[in-house]
C-alpha cells in the first residue's frame, strides 16, 4: 500500500483549502465584530462612566448629568419582572415535566404555546401589554376599586409585559433543570411512600435549584436589555424622581439610549453619554450572564 | 408450590402492558411470607416489570396498564380503593443503582419517616441506629451520620438504601438487582444481609446472577419472554427443573 502519494486531485485539494479559509474568515469576522463593538464602546464611553455618571440625574434636557434614574428604573423593572415571571414559569415547567402526560393534547398545546411565545417579536408583546394589562386589567382594577392609577403605563405593567416575554426562557431552562434530576432519585423517594408533591418539593426542586436560578438569571438578562416591549407600557424619557410606587412611570437604560440618540436637541453633544450608557447596559447584561455561567459551572463540578 | 408457608403475595392471571406492547403474560404464583423469593431470567424477560408491579412503581410510566390480580395479604393492589402511598410504605424497594439522596446519612434514613408524621428526635435517633444495625452499616458510619451519604462507597451506599427502606418498617422488601453494580465483597455483605432480613421481611429479589439466587433464595421463579416458566423451591428448580427452558437457562445453554 502506498501511503505517501495522495489519491486526491489538485483541484479538489484547492477546493477543500478554500472551504476551510471561508469558514475561518467567518469565525474571525464574528470575533472581530464583537471585539470592535466592545472596544469602541469602551474607548468612546469608558472615560465618561464615573461614580457621578452612575449616581446623578440627567440635566439640561438629557444633554448633561448621569443616568441614575434609568439605572434604578431598569433594576426595579427587572426585579419586579423576576418576581412576577419566574414563579409562573417555574410552576409551568413543573407541571410539564412532573405531572403532564408527555404526549397528552394539553401538554403538547402548552409546549406549542411556549415555543410560539418565544418567536413573537417583542414589539407585539408591548402592544399586548397595552391591550391586556393597561386597558383590560388596569382599567378593570380602576373601575372596580375606584382607583385611578392602574389604567396607565407603569412600572408594574412594564414588568408584567416583560414577565410574559421572558416566560419561554424561564420555562425551557427550568424544564431542563428538572429533567436533569435523575429518575432514580424520584423513584427512590416515591418507593419510600412519598407523594408526587413531596417528591417534587423535597427531592426534585432542591436538586434542580441551581438550574432554576441559572434560568431565571438568563431570563433577567434577556429582559434587562429589552426596549421595544416596554415602549408603550410605562417607560418615560425623563423623570425628576425615582418611581415611588409600582404604578408610576420609570426611566430605563435602553430607552434612555434611544432618547439620547434620537430625541435630544443636540445629538452630537450627547455622544459620549450614549457610549457610556451603552457600556453600562452591556456591562449589566454581561454581569448577569456571567453569574449564570458561574452558577452553571459550579453545578457541573458537583 | 409454597404451601409450607403462609402466602404473602399472590399473582393471578396477571398481564402487563407498556402501551400496546404486552410485557407479562398470565402470571400465576404465590410468594411465601418471610422467605426470600428470587426471579431469574434473561434481560427483558419481564422479571423487573413483575417486581415493580407489586408496589405499583410502573404507574409512573405513561401508558402502562394491567389485567388480572396482584394481591398482597389477599387485597388486590390495583383495586381502586388502595392508597398507593400506603402500599409503598408497606412494600419497600431497593433499586439496582444505589442512589442515596444528596443529603446526610442520617437524613437519608429519616426521609421516609418524617414525610407524614412528626417523630421525636429521640425516636429518630433510635430508628436510625436500628436500621443501620439491621443493614450491617452501623459500625462503619456511626461516627459520621451527619456527613453526606455520597461520600460512602458503592457497597455502603447500597446498604444505606436498604437501611432507608427498612426504616419505615415495611412488611415486604423488593430488591431489583441490588448487587449488579457491586464488587464481590460488597455483594457478599448484601447477600448476608438478605439472609438475615428474611426473618422479619418477605423478600423478593430480581437478579441476573443465578449463583446469587441459588445462594440466598428459598424459592425461585424463572421468567422467559414475559411468562413465568417455572416456580419452585430453589433447590428443586436448580437441581431438577421440570421444564426444558429452565434447564437450558440454568445450565448456560442460552441467556
Amino acid at each position: 500500500m502506498i501511503l505517501t502519494s495522495s489519491q486526491i486531485s489538485a483541484p479538489r485539494r484547492l477546493l477543500g483549502l478554500f472551504a476551510v479559509l471561508i469558514a475561518l474568515t467567518a469565525a474571525v469576522a464574528v470575533l472581530g465584530v464583537i471585539l470592535g463593538m466592545v472596544g469602541s464602546f469602551v474607548s468612546n464611553g469608558g472615560s465618561t462612566v464615573s461614580w457621578s455618571f452612575l449616581s446623578e440625574f440627567p440635566r439640561n434636557n438629557n444633554t448633561e448629568g448621569g443616568i441614575w434614574p434609568a439605572l434604578a428604573g431598569t433594576t426595579f423593572l427587572v426585579l419586579l419582572m423576576t418576581i412576577l415571571g419566574v414563579p409562573v414559569g417555574t410552576a409551568t415547567a413543573i407541571y410539564l415535566t412532573e405531572f403532564a402526560k408527555q404526549d397528552s393534547w394539553f401538554a403538547r398545546s402548552v409546549r406549542f404555546a411556549v415555543n410560539t411565545l418565544a418567536g413573537v417579536p417583542s414589539i407585539v408583546f408591548g402592544l399586548f401589554g397595552v391591550g391586556f394589562f393597561i386597558q383590560f386589567m388596569g382599567n378593570g382594577i380602576d373601575s372596580w376599586f375606584g382607583t385611578s392609577s392602574f389604567g396607565d403605563g407603569s412600572l408594574l405593567w412594564s414588568s408584567a409585559t416583560l414577565a410574559v416575554l421572558t416566560l419561554p426562557v424561564v420555562i425551557v431552562s427550568v424544564e431542563e433543570a428538572l429533567k436533569a434530576v435523575p429518575r432514580d432519585l424520584r423513584e427512590a423517594s416515591l418507593a419510600l411512600g412519598a407523594t408526587r408533591w413531596q417528591t417534587i418539593t423535597k427531592v426534585v426542586i432542591p436538586n434542580a435549584v441551581t438550574g432554576i436560578l441559572t434560568g431565571s438569571i438568563l431570563a433577567v438578562g434577556r429582559g434587562a436589555g429589552e426596549v421595544a416591549a416596554i415602549l408603550f407600557v410605562g417607560v418615560t424619557y425623563s423623570s425628576e424622581v425615582l418611581p415611588g410606587q409600582v404604578t408610576e412611570k420609570f426611566m430605563h437604560l435602553g430607552y434612555h439610549l434611544f432618547v439620547l440618540s434620537t430625541q435630544s436637541p443636540d445629538v452630537d453633544k450627547t455622544l459620549p453619554l450614549q457610549y457610556a450608557t451603552t457600556l453600562v447596559l452591556l456591562g449589566l447584561t454581561f454581569l448577569l450572564n456571567l453569574t449564570a455561567i458561574l452558577i452553571r459551572s459550579r453545578l457541573r463540578k458537583q | 408450590m409454597a404451601k409450607e408457608y403462609p402466602v404473602k403475595i399472590e399473582a393471578h392471571n396477571f398481564n402487563f402492558y407498556y402501551a400496546a406492547k404486552q410485557a407479562l403474560f398470565d402470571i400465576n404464583l404465590s410468594i411465601p411470607e418471610r422467605r426470600v423469593t428470587a426471579f431469574i431470567g434473561p434481560s427483558g424477560c419481564g422479571k423487573s416489570t413483575f417486581l415493580r408491579s407489586m408496589n405499583r412503581m410502573n404507574d409512573l410510566i405513561d401508558g402502562t396498564r394491567t389485567e388480572g390480580h396482584m394481591k398482597i395479604d389477599g387485597v388486590d393492589v390495583y383495586s381502586k380503593d388502595v392508597d398507593v402511598v400506603t402500599l409503598r410504605r408497606r412494600v419497600g424497594m431497593v433499586f439496582q443503582k444505589s442512589i442515596p439522596f444528596p443529603k446526610s446519612i442520617y437524613e437519608n434514613i429519616t426521609y421516609g419517616l418524617t414525610l407524614n408524621e412528626k417523630v421525636s428526635r429521640a425516636d429518630l435517633d433510635a430508628i436510625v441506629e436500628s436500621s443501620l444495625r439491621k443493614s450491617a452499616l452501623w459500625e462503619e458510619v456511626k461516627d459520621r451520620l451527619h456527613n453526606s451519604a455520597q461520600g460512602l462507597s458503592g457497597g455502603q451506599q447500597q446498604r444505606l438504601c436498604i437501611a432507608r427502606a427498612v426504616a419505615i418498617n415495611p412488611e415486604i422488601l423488593l430488591m431489583d438487582e441490588p448487587c449488579s453494580a457491586l464488587d464481590p465483597i460488597s455483594t457478599g455483605k448484601v447477600e448476608e444481609l438478605i439472609t438475615e432480613l428474611k426473618d422479619t421481611y418477605t423478600i423478593v429479589l430480581v437478579t441476573h446472577n443465578m449463583q446469587q439466587a441459588g445462594r440466598v433464595s428459598d424459592y425461585t421463579g424463572f421468567f422467559l419472554m414475559g411468562s413465568l416458566i417455572e416456580f419452585d423451591r430453589t433447590r428443586t428448580l436448580f437441581t431438577s427443573p421440570a421444564k426444558r427452558e429452565t434447564e437450558d437457562y440454568i445450565t448456560g445453554r442460552f441467556g
